[in-house]
């Protein structure tokens, strides 16, 4: 049987900048810190980088949610470059990942720098920004596409969008609050123990039930924090392993599908999301199974995301992720699967999807240090996005 | 047309809503409210009605598309009650909802739901139409629909 090509491709580097709240560094300063550390972890220069790809691209708005565009990257270390890309559109911040296996694969590239930077924290020191949210004027320009199906009603916010699949979820299974509240609760407990991580003190079941709402039926703790920071991979071919340094981390499944309707809300059953669709791809494309997979890095950008995750890739059925959680032994450290070790987004900060990855790669390489799990994980799936968005790998350990 | 104040807003202001950019695929939705009407493209030939409006029916690929109206109920296929002051000319908290047209299982809108406590919005519960104006656009919003035999199912 041939291989697929996922499994003929490797991560060689991984590496992030300084992470925090409101760092007031540069963006770009951010990205090349943390992409100089990546290539430098895979034991390659510069000068043998020949892809570069991003997510987003440079957008202007909102402000510090782009980081810089690959021309500025790839001009600032003057890479010499045989396939880029970046851009908003695809298998959620995953795209580019998942693309940059397909073009080692290809052989478009052999060592392709992917990198993720957000600002968002220090751009939002003086308040928030972002579409209509100043109360209006002129200025505010018309929007179209499904934002103009939904800004003119007040829904400014993916708390909005992600908190009516929830509110449809809770209407047809079962899931209470004090359930949602296990994701949040283990993230912080988790994050207690990642000296990069934002929120590290401890966060009891009563902390959580008497946070202000922000949209039902999600609370302020079922939202996750807006950092500073940017993570980068460099991203090999596997004939690269036998000259690393560092453990060898291959792909085994990328999934990216997309088949209901691309939308917040138009899509056939709001308790599932395109997740179900990009898992249902990830399993087509590996022998291995739900079961086999040693640890999982789930979005969480929203707490209910991460529930959304957890039944989409069959770690439960449809509508018991709420039993699954309840308590949360099954997804502490020691437990079934290990979820979010790193404290994830709701805690470690919203690094977009890259942050769970780099756990991920620390996990399986055996060095997420203090809150490394004990069981010697092998494999390790990585899931983001939310709404019609979505995008997982799934990693082993040669 | 109508001269009553426009719900959703504080202190009696209408609030600030975004408006969305019109195309011509789109206008006879965004402005049949003038004339107090729902309207969403549907198909002659296959008969499915779809939302948002586009050149071609999505579920044969006609070209033969006429507006027509709809009946302007349905029901909250789901919702958020929003707590959190996006925008400070918005009366908090107000209901987001997506609703489900009479006409079609998988005919949707976002609106917002006036006109009852926002704490007794549920999933199921039957609304209608009306209509607020903002510069050239007809937002159509939602009520509780008031009939009898209005059964919550």
């Amino acid at each position: 049987m041939s291989e697929r090509a996922e499994q003929t491709v490797v991560v060689s580097g991984a590496a992030q900048s300084q992470i925090g709240r409101r760092l007031m560094r540069g963006e770009l300063e951010l990205t090349l810190e943390a992409c100089l550390a990546a290539i430098d972890d895979a034991g390659l220069s510069r000068d043998e980088i020949d892809g570069l790809a991003s997510y987003p691209g440079k957008m202007g708005s909102p402000a510090g949610f782009s980081g810089p565009g690959t021309p500025t990257v790839q001009d600032s270390l003057r890479l010499q470059l045989n396939w880029h890309r970046a851009g908003p559109e695809g298998a959620a911040q995953y795209a580019p990942i998942i693309d940059a296996v397909a073009a080692v694969a290809a052989g478009y590239a052999r060592h392709v720098l992917v990198y993720r930077t957000v600002t968002e924290a220090s751009a939002q020191k003086g308040g928030r920004s972002g579409i209509g949210l100043d109360g209006g004027g002129s200025g505010v320009p018309r929007m179209d596409g499904e934002l103009g199906q939904m800004l003119p009603f007040g829904a400014f916010s993916a708390s909005n969008w992600v908190a009516w699949h929830c509110q449809r979820y809770m209407h047809e299974y079962r899931l209470s609050r004090e359930q949602l509240a296990q994701i949040s609760l283990n993230a912080r407990r988790n994050a207690a123990l990642n000296d990069q991580a934002i929120y590290r003190d401890a966060l009891t079941l009563e902390d959580y039930l008497s946070a202000r709402m922000i949209s039902t039926p999600l609370c302020l703790l079922d939202c996750d924090v807006p950092a500073d920071g940017a993570t980068a991979f460099v991203i090999s071919a596997a004939d690269y392993a036998s000259e690393m340094k560092q453990p060898v981390i291959r792909f085994e499944a990328v999934g990216s599908a997309l088949h209901d309707r691309p939308s917040w809300f138009q899509r056939g059953d709001l308790t599932s999301m395109a997740a179900t669709d990009a898992a249902r791809h990830l399993w087509s494309r590996t022998s291995l199974k739900p079961q086999d997979v040693d640890i999982a890095q789930l979005y969480d950008g929203f707490s209910w995301l991460t529930v959304m995750w957890l039944e989409a890739l069959g770690f439960c059925e449809k509508g018991g992720a709420g039993a699954f959680i309840e308590g949360g032994e099954k997804i502490a450290r020691d437990g079934v699967l290990p979820l979010n070790t790193g404290g994830g987004q709701l805690s470690g900060g919203r690094l977009h999807g890259f942050g769970l990855l780099y756990e991920a790669v620390l996990q399986l390489r055996g060095q997420a240090g203090e809150r490394q799990v004990g069981s010697d994980p092998r494999v390790a799936i990585a899931a983001a996005g939310g709404g019609p968005l979505a995008g997982a790998v799934l990693l082993a350990r040669q | 047309m109508s001269a009553e104040p426009k719900h959703g807003g504080v202190n009696g202001q209408a609030p600030f809503r975004v408006l969305p950019k019109i195309s011509d695929d789109d206008r006879p939705f965004w402005t049949g409210g003038e004339r107090g009407e729902l309207l969403l493209p549907r198909c002659k030939n296959c008969n499915r009605w779809h939302s948002p409006p586009a050149p071609l029916c999505p579920h044969c690929l006609s070209k033969a598309l006429a507006f027509v109206p709809l009946s302007g109920r349905g029901k909250v296929y789901s919702f958020t009650i929003n707590v959190q002051a996006w925008n400070p000319t918005f009366e908090h908290p107000y209901v987001i909802a997506v609703i489900e047209l009479e006409e079609q299982s998988d005919l949707r809108l976002v609106s917002n739901i006036y006109g009852c406590p926002p704490e007794s919005v549920e999933i199921g519960m039957p609304v209608s139409v009306f209509f607020e104006a903002f510069e050239d656009v007809w937002l159509p919003l939602f009520r509780p629909l008031v009939e009898e035999g209005g059964s919550d199912e």
